[in-house]
Order: structure tokens, then sequence, then C-alpha cells
């Protein structure tokens, strides 16, 4: 395949700029691209932060006292959309994905360097777009899902605003996909098999699928939401005889895959870091394939259990059920191979590792949550309160941003060379696993006792435990100051990581840290065995 | 390795005692005040039981290999070279799945007992539309059809309120007044965007769809007032889009009923 080196593209690359100036550039370095989307991502993480602290300063008093009650309707709906698209969705995929699958595969780049540049730049230009509506004439108020027909009848300018960012990101997105599908693919290293790649690998082949099959159906529905807003068209719109449950039929026929697509690329960054970590082989390599892959199939035949109160005769609630209680089987093999990969180890409690135990409880919770909400009967009473909020924190903040987290304190020093501040990183995680649980594990009783979602006021009898909840949020805003900290300390006067701080066996650590432009000075290795820790012991020595 | 096995044992008995003791002791619901609402409760004790063996033994198991198998100063070198076990991974296949298809099978029957499997009939007499489909909503579990029902009544929502119609009285009012323990038959349809009709402590929800009614029965079983609460984004003032349902005894109703009855409009 192509692991010569194209002379076209070293040409190039010459010509991209050096140093940090290149982190500004159209650069086609998988690497600097990776960088990019991460950097990128987490200023939107700040932003979208900020907005949901905004969220919980009005909702800290039952009355409506903070910010109008339109403009608390755009803060919703801005806030889930940025995180979803604009942080976690490229930072587990784009960025991770981007830094490591060349390394992954040994290969020099992606297969297609300029879609990916491309793909990143699309990002930016859409997030400052979405951003910007606030100011035209109010940005999207209809919530993040944008249902029809509050989408149709809110300000208009705010909503095709919000469509339009919406598809940009989800090009960007189908183009990493297929760059990901094409790298791991076709750019294997001679002698790679299948069989043999980091779990990340399979996590990001399951998730590009995911985001191939999945992410057109939304974009082709927001086409159509758009003309019924600017066209006066009658796909959704009841009143031209449009049908509104049609278009939540589409509309989470990507959004629950949308789930796993943030989800997977964290089931596989947790399945590199642990092994490293615990000195211990992943647990059940097998299986964790046949799982990820099983999610996907599953993933994309479960989008009505977000209908259940909707428009849904009885037997297809009943089907989709069945479905949506199956995910937690491969789910739950997942979770239970990491603990057995913990079990026996020689573990390093250290940020990294720390932030992914976090990431195992977390998960769990929100996943028996999950299984709760999966059964009709139990989510007719709870589906659009707190309880389903709580739910989808502990996987999408729970779940994938301690695991975000998890890999920059794995991965800085392949990065930058440096290493990041243990005793920051432990502050860090101490402060954003108690602010994360204080916020968010009272919302559970506020939805199950009659707290809608979505709301700017509520019942005076919910305020004390609202307050408990507005305090968590308080300690997660405050936990980002430490890892800043440690960051901008870290990149001038870290410790020197040398080339493999952890002794990983992954082939990305088997190159100087930062690596070289082309990745290995030579031929890329062979890595047969990614995990092989306790055997290859005395070979290493 | 007796010994082992013994605390083995001993903790997932501890765990099992534990959430069983906490899932017949901590409440986390409202108070029932329908037919569905014991129904749903005894559903939730059991996942809440079952959930909290799992989150809890997950727990420990995490933080005593985080504790057990923690890298001492002297310690070089790595972990066992366990790659996998093929028994054990059947086994965690094999039991979530039992568990899976019995919690599964077991909300079926919760389903069907609180109506979910009838058909959606809306018992509506008077209304010509009787070939109009009905998309989605609650049955009931009806013993027999209440024969003189004063209780079909058409809920029609829009920004920012609900209102309720009462055919056979022909009126309308902002209150949801209902006699206690008798089945209750909605119709429900939006005038504008979508909302939601809920009542917590029923354990009821459904959505109230523009172009699309749907149907709500339900039995109320205790006196009182309670919130209706609309659960759907429906724009600025979502969070106020309240009315109340009134419970209460067939006698205090039926003098609501008759004092709104006739032409007049209660509004």
């Amino acid at each position: 395949m192509t692991i010569s080196i194209d002379p076209q593209k070293t040409n190039n690359e010459s010509l991209q700029p050096k140093g940090w100036l290149r982190y500004f550039s159209f650069s086609l370095d998988h690497k600097v691209i990776g960088i990019q989307y991460l950097v990128c991502g987490f200023l939107f993480y700040l932003i979208g932060g900020t907005l949901a602290s905004a969220i919980r300063i009005e909702l800290a008093s039952p009355m409506s006292d903070f910010m109008p009650r339109d403009v608390y309707n755009q803060v919703l709906t801005l806030h889930g959309t940025i995180m979803i698209f604009l942080w976690i969705v490229p930072v587990v995929n784009g960025a991770f994905g981007n830094y490591l699958i060349p390394f992954y595969v040994g290969a020099r780049d992606m297969a297609f360097p300029r879609l990916n540049a491309v793909a990143f730049w699309l990002i930016p230009p859409s997030g400052l777009m979405l951003v910007a509506s606030y100011f035209v004439e109010g940005a999207a108020q209809a919530g993040w899902t944008a249902y029809p027909p509050l989408s149709i009848t809110t300000p208009q300018s705010g909503q095709i605003i919000w469509i339009l960012s919406v598809l940009l990101l989800g090009g960007s997105s189908i183009f990493g996909g297929i760059n990901f599908i094409a790298t791991i693919i076709k750019l294997r290293r001679p002698g790679l098999k299948l069989m043999q790649l980091p779990m990340y690998c399979w996590a990001m082949l399951g998730t590009s699928l995911l985001v191939v099959l999945s992410t057109p159906v939304l974009a082709g529905t927001l086409i159509l939401l758009s003309f019924d807003i600017i066209a006066n068209t009658g796909f959704f719109n009841p009143v031209l005889g449009g049908n509104v449950v049609v278009y939540q039929h589409l509309f989470w026929f990507y959004s629950h895959p949308a789930v796993y697509i943030m989800v997977l690329p964290a089931f596989g960054l947790v399945s590199e870091i642990l092994p490293v970590h615990a000195r211990k082989p992943l647990f059940g390599y097998t299986t964790m394939v046949f799982s990820i892959m099983g999610i996907v199939v599953l993933g994309l035949v479960v989008w009505a259990h977000h209908m259940f109160t909707s428009g849904t005769p009885p037997w297809m609630r009943l089907f989709f059920t069945i479905a949506t209680a199956f995910i937690a089987v491969p789910t739950g093999i997942k979770f239970f191979n990491w603990v057995a990969t913990l079990w026996g180890g020689k573990i390093s409690i250290n940020s990294a590792m720390l932030f992914s135990c976090g990431f195992i409880i977390n998960f769990v919770f929100g996943g028996i949550t999950g299984v709760a909400l999966a059964q009709v009967p139990f989510d007719i009473h709870v589906h659009d309160t707190y309880f389903v909020v709580a739910h989808f924190h502990y996987i999408v903040y729970g779940g994938t941003v301690f695991i975000i987290f998890s890999s920059i304190y794995h991965w800085f020093p392949k990065v930058t060379g440096k290493m990041l501040n243990e005793k920051l990183g432990i502050l860090h995680f101490i402060i954003t696993f108690i602010g994360f649980n204080l916020c968010f594990a009272p919302q559970h009783w506020l939805g199950l006792n009659g707290m809608p979602r979505r709301v700017a006021e509520y019942d005076p009898q919910f305020q004390f435990v609202n307050q408990i909840s507005s305090l968590g949020a308080l300690l997660m805003a405050i936990s980002t100051i430490p890892f800043l900290i440690n960051v901008f300390l870290s990149v001038r006067n870290g410790k020197n990581a040398g080339d493999n701080p952890w002794n990983a066996l992954t082939p990305e650590w088997l190159t100087s840290s930062p690596p070289p432009v082309e990745n290995w000075e030579g031929e890329a290795p062979l890595v047969e065995e990614p995990y092989g820790y306790g055997k290859e012991i005395s070979e290493q020595k | 390795m007796l010994n082992k096995n013994f605390y083995l044992i001993l903790i997932i008995s501890l765990v099992f005692a534990i959430s069983f003791w906490i899932g017949f002791n901590v409440n986390l619901l409202p108070a029932e005040a329908s037919i569905n609402a014991p129904i749903y409760d005894e559903l939730f004790k059991i996942l809440f039981i079952i959930g909290l063996i799992i989150f809890i033994g997950m727990t420990i198991a995490v933080i005593y290999s985080l504790f057990k198998f923690r890298k001492r100063n002297d310690q070089i070198g790595d972990g066992i070279a366990l790659e996998g076990n093929l028994s054990l991974e059947i086994v965690w296949t094999i039991i979530p799945s039992i568990i899976v298809l019995l919690i599964g099978l077991y909300s079926y029957n919760i389903y069907d007992r609180m109506g979910g499997m009838k058909e959606l009939n809306h018992n509506h007499e008077m209304m010509s539309s009787n070939t109009e489909k009905i998309w989605a909503g609650i049955s009931q579990t009806s013993d027999n059809e209440i024969a003189i029902n004063n209780l079909s009544i058409e809920v029609s929502a829009m920004q920012f309120a609900f209102l309720f119609n009462y055919p056979k009285g022909n009126f309308i009012s902002g209150e949801l007044h209902v006699p206690v323990d008798q089945k209750v038959s909605m119709k429900m349809e939006s005038k504008d965007v979508i909302h939601a009709f809920w009542v917590p402590e029923f354990r009821i929800k459904q959505d109230i769809i523009p172009g699309q009614p749907t149907i709500l029965n339900f039995t109320p079983t205790k006196v009182g007032k309670y919130p209706i609460i609309c659960a759907e984004l429906c724009g600025p003032y979502h969070g106020g889009m309240r009315a109340s349902i009134i419970v209460e005894e067939e006698s205090d109703y039926n003098e609501w009923f008759n004092k709104n009855k006739k032409p007049e409009v209660n509004l």
C-alpha cells in the first residue's frame, strides 16, 4: 500500500509552516489536524460549559429570573448543539482518530489528507456561525432536536443558521468517517492483520460506519425542514398536511446512532489506556471486537425509544424496548472485560487511570438508567424529564468526557514530549468526579418527582435539589481551572517525558515523542501484539 | 481457596442485601394516585434493585482492583499475561442476556397491565369520527366500559394552556375535574406545536400532537389536586404551561359537572 513516501506530499509538507503557526494552517499532517480538532473542540467546550453554567444559574431559583425565557431556550439549544456537534463528536472522532489511527495501522498519514483538512476546516466557521446567530435575530430556540412545528414557528433566521451549521458539521463528520474507513481498511502496513489492530481502530471502524450510514439521513431531514421554514413546503408542517412524527423518526435515525458515535470511540480509547496503566493485556480482544460490531448493528434499530410518548403504535414500542435493552449485553461485555483487564494487573494510579475508572463507574450508572428507560412503561413516566437529562449526561459527560480527559493525560506526553503534572491531574479528577455526580445524580430524583426538562421555572419544592445540582455544576466549572493551569505550565516547563514514558506497546509509542512528520524515521514497525504486556517483558529487556 | 470463596460469597450477599434494603426502603417516587401508579412502582422497584446490585457490584470490583492490584513502589514489571477467559466471557454474555430478556418480558407484562396493548378506542359515541385513525396513546384495562360515560373528554393544547372540553356537558374548562375510581378517556390534539400531558402522580404521559389525535385513558384512585405538566418543549413559556387535575368524590364531581352543564362556557 502507500507505505512509501509520496514525493508530491513531501514537497507540500516542506511548504507547510513550521512551529506553532502550523496549527493555524491548512496542514495536511494528520497529527496537526488531530490537535486542531482537539483545541478547537475544547474552545467550544468552554463556550458550551459557559452556557451550561448559565442554565444552572437560572435553575438555582424556581422563578425565571436570570434571563428572558426565549433566551433561556436559545441557551439550552446552543448548549446541546455545541457540546454534541462541536465538542464530543469532533474530539473523540476527529482529534484522537486523526492523531492515532495512522500510527495504529502503520501509515504515514490518513488515506485522504486534503479531505481530512477540509473536514476540520468546516468546523470553526460553522461553530462561529452558530454562536453568532444569537446576535442576528436570536439563535435557534427549539432545542437541539429542532422538532417541528416549534422549529417552524420560532424566529426563522436562528433556525436556518442552526440548520446550515449542523449540515456543515454533518458533512465534516461524513468526510472524516469515509477517511477513517479507507485508512483502516486500505492503509494497513503489510503484514498487519485486522485482528491485530488496537481496539480503537475497531471502535473507529464501527463509529465511521454509523456516521456514513446515518448522518446523510439527518442532512436530508434538515434540508426538508429548512424548505418547510423558508419555502412554505409541507413535509413536516401539519398546517399544510405534513407529519411531525415522521421528522422525529428521521431525526432519531441519526441522533440515536449519534450516541454511539460519541461513546464507541471512547470505548476504544479506554481500551488503549487501561492495559497500559494496568500492565496487562486487554481482556477478551475478540469479544470486544464483536461487541463493538454488535453495538453498531443494534444501534441502528433502536431510534424510536426516543419517541415512546410520541406517535408510536404499541407493537413498535415493544420492538424498540427489546432492541434497546439488548444493547446492554454487548455494552456489558465491554465493561466486564475492562474490569477483568484491571484484575491482577500492576496498576499505576495516575490521572489517566483515575479518569478511566471514573468513566467505568459513571457509565455503568448511566447504562443502568438506560436499560430502565428502554422499558416503555418506565419511560412513559420519566420521558422528557430531568431523569433523562441525568441519564444522558452520565453517558456523554460521565462517560465520554471523562475519557477525553483520560486520553489527554495519556497522550499529552506523546504529542508534546512533556509530562502533565500528576498532582494537578488528580486534583482535576477529584473535583470533576465529585462535581459531576453532585450535579447529575440528584436530577434523577427531580425527573421522577415531576420536573420536566427544558424549563426555566419549576415548583418551589424542587429548589433545594436544584441548588445541589447547581453547586455540582459550579464544581465542574472550577475543575477546568487546574486542568488549564496544568496544560499551560506543562507545555512549557513540564518534565521531559522521553519517547515512551508509559512503556506502552501500541505503535504510536514506538517512535519519538513528539513524532516526526512522517511518523517514523524508518519503516513503520509491525506490532502484532499491541497488548502483549506480561509476556514480552523478557524480550523487551 | 475456601477462604477466598467465602469472602466472595459474603460480599455478594452483602451487595444483594444492601440493594434489596435500599430498594424496599427508599422511595424516590411521588404519591400514587391512579391505577397505573402502583403497577409502575412495582416495575420501578424491581429495576431499581437489579440496577443497584449491578452498580454496587461493579463499583466495588473497580475500587477493589485499584486498591488490591495497585503498583507498589518496589514493584517493577507487568501484571499477569491473561488475555481472556472464554468460559468467563460466555457467562457474562449469557447472564446479562437472560436478565435483559426477563426484564423485557416483565415490562411487557407491566405495559399490558397498564393497558398499553389494548386497542386505542376513545369510546366517543357522540363523535362522528369513528373512522378516524388514532395513532398512539395509552388505552387502559377496562373490566367493562362505563355505560353512561360522561368521562369522554377532549383535550386541546395550545401555547401555553390546556383546555378540557366535556362534550356531554357541552362546556369547556381550564381545570380537569374527574371523579375518583372511574375510567377517564381523553382524546387529545394540539392546536399549534407539540405538547405533552403528564401527571407525575398518575405515572402517565402522552404527547399532544398537531394533526394527529392521541388517546390517553386512566383511572384516578385518590382524591386530590394534581399538576398537569407540559413535558415537551413548546416555546418560551413551556415551563409555565401547567394545569390542574382535580380528582373528587363522585357527588362533588356531579355537582361541579351540573353547575357547568348546558351551553355556558366556563373559561
